[in-house]
């Protein structure tokens, strides 16, 4: 699989760690009420679709950036991919 | 139909005429008393011991592709119970006993050989970790020896015992461990199952649940709706796909699992070997294949095949081990998904849908578990408690901070 990386181009997905679903760029507010509960699914739960997702994969072997890369789970085919921060403020990984 | 040594001989001098399909292929009925969705081999298993050891009638396998179709016949074939944890050791090591009597018990050739596992080790902390789950394998009633390097040359002179970065000091050897033909157990567990009057529904896909207050009801299903008193749930790699469809979310990433066999050649390893430092196991299969595998891909996959990282990968850990396989042509490479779980360890449990039951998350090491999981599941089915040798396996342990972590990777699935 090659990672079309946004500031270094195709890069092969070789070079990269992948640590999941970019819904863990949404941590809970350890504060709030039920944190636990939403710790819990924050932690352990995925929604681990057939189709589209978003996921964080760092280049380790590259730039070390985080990126959230959107790929099909089915074909393994790659649909973009954009820095984790810019995804971040962009508001949320969802 | 028995199989015997004197039915095959009779069957020769008729030109082997005789023989007859190994199961019906009903039509299916309207309702069930029991739903057992996924036909792979721990379906099966379920059911079969279902109708027979827990003694229920009225029983349905639902399979959306062919029996054996899933990972039941894509795996490298590898039974062990060489596990450390309590709460996975006894399971296994009640695997590891049902498989001696297995071929026995269903009257079928699944070509169980207990060649022997070895898990080789290249430095002192690696001989004490496996020191210590030897001796955890011994207090479950299993076998386990430790080997020193001499001993292992013995076994294996062909190895390459001086690797700089990974030298073989030993290995921890089980000799009840070995292999089985997965296909074979698949069809030995449709065939019990079906001669005890359960319906395997082949090309029968689910679609739905029908859950009414709270309780499951039935299955929709691409031959229509089908209604349950009790659904079991064991889709191996499609776990997350088909639970989402009861509202449930789990603790589980899909993932894709290589593995690779050569041509043909004369026999050179009569058991198993693992190298772990270098991502790579390996076995000789009857027909002369060496069969061999090694890490997941790693990211969340319901494609069954994979990329050509970790092909290289396993080939690199291959040539590492031992160095005469680079002469072996590779025949096929092919993929199966699988449900890997927060902390690599399965479930077997109730879900908060009342009858409707959960059997997942065998990661990469579900081959082995088929009977004791067939078996622990109608124990759970039948009865609404745990077998005993299932009792750690609960869902809801990452809440209760009981996870059977074997080997300490924390929540985080392509790790484990
Ligand atoms: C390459 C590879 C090597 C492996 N090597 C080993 C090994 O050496 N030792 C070991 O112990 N384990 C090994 N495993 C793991 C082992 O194969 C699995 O853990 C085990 O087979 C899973 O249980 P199963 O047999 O019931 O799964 P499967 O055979 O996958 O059965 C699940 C079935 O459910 C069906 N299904 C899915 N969705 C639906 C639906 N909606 N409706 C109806 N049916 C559905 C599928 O078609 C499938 O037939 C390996 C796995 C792979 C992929």
């Amino acid at each position: 699989m090659l990672i079309p990386h946004p500031l270094l181009g195709l890069r092969d997905s070789s070079e990269f760690t992948y640590l999941g679903d970019a819904a863990l760029l949404d941590r809970p507010d350890g504060m709030a009420e039920g944190a636990a509960a939403r710790f819990h699914d924050y932690v352990h739960l995925r929604d681990n679709p057939a189709g589209i997702h978003r996921e964080l994969w760092f280049h380790e072997q590259g730039d070390r950036s985080w990126l959230v890369v959107t790929r099909n789970t089915v074909t393994h085919e790659i649909l973009g991919a954009e820095l984790a921060r810019e995804a971040r403020l962009k508001g949320g990984a969802a | 139909m028995r199989f015997s040594g004197f039915r095959v001989f009779t069957e020769a001098l008729r030109g082997h005429k005789g023989w007859q399909p190994l199961w019906r292929n009903p039509e299916p009925q309207p309702a069930y008393d029991y739903v057992i969705v996924g036909g792979g081999g721990h379906g099966l298993a379920t059911a079969y011991y279902l109708a027979t050891t827990f003694r229920q009638a009225r029983i349905a396998v639902l399979e959306k592709g062919w029996l054996g179709s899933g990972n039941i016949g894509r795996n490298t074939t590898i039974i062990r119970s060489n596990y450390l944890l309590p709460g996975n050791q006894p399971f296994y090591e009640f695997s590891m006993k049902l498989w001696e009597g297995l071929e026995q018990e269903l009257n079928f050739n699944a070509m169980v050989s207990q060649r022997g596992i070895l898990n080789l080790f290249h430095t002192d902390a690696q001989r004490d970790a496996y020191r210590r789950r030897g001796n955890a394998m011994l207090l479950s009633g299993a076998d386990a020896e430790l080997l020193d390097s001499a001993q292992v040359r013995a076994m294996y002179p062909f190895l390459n015992f001086d690797n700089a970065r990974f030298p073989i000091k030993g290995g921890l050897l089980q000799r009840r461990a070995g292999t089985a033909r997965h296909d074979g157990v698949a069809w030995g567990y449709a065939r019990g199952a079906d001669m005890a009057g359960v319906d395997l529904i082949q090309n029968c896909e689910v679609t739905g649940f029908r859950i009414e207050n709270g309780r499951v009801r039935g299955v929709e299903t691409s031959r229509g709706h089908i209604g349950a008193g009790k659904v079991g749930v064991a889709v191996a790699g499609s776990s997350g796909r088909v639970m989402a469809m009861a509202g449930m979310r789990l603790p589980i990433e899909s993932h894709v699992l290589q593995a690779f066999v050569t041509e043909g050649l004369k026999p050179v390893i009569d058991g198993v070997i693992t190298f772990g430092a270098g991502h790579f196991y390996v076995s000789q299969s009857d027909k002369g294949g060496l069969v061999f595998g090694g890490d997941i891909d790693g990211y969340n996959s319901y494609a069954q095949r994979g990329n050509m990282a970790v092909i290289e990968d396993v080939a690199q850990g291959g040539m590492a081990l031992m160095p005469m396989i680079g002469r072996a042509r590779l025949l096929r490479v092919w993929g199966g998904i699988m449900d890997m779980s927060m902390d690599g360890s399965p479930i077997i449990d109730r879900t908060p849908i009342e009858g409707l039951y959960l059997n997942a998350g065998w990661c990469y090491g579900g081959f082995k578990a088929t009977p004791a999981s067939g078996h622990a599941f109608a124990h759970l089915l039948a009865t609404d408690t745990p077998h005993d040798t299932a009792r750690a396996y609960r869902l809801d342990r990452f809440a209760r901070g009981r996870p059977i972590d074997e080997k300490g990777m924390g929540a985080q699935p392509n790790l484990h």
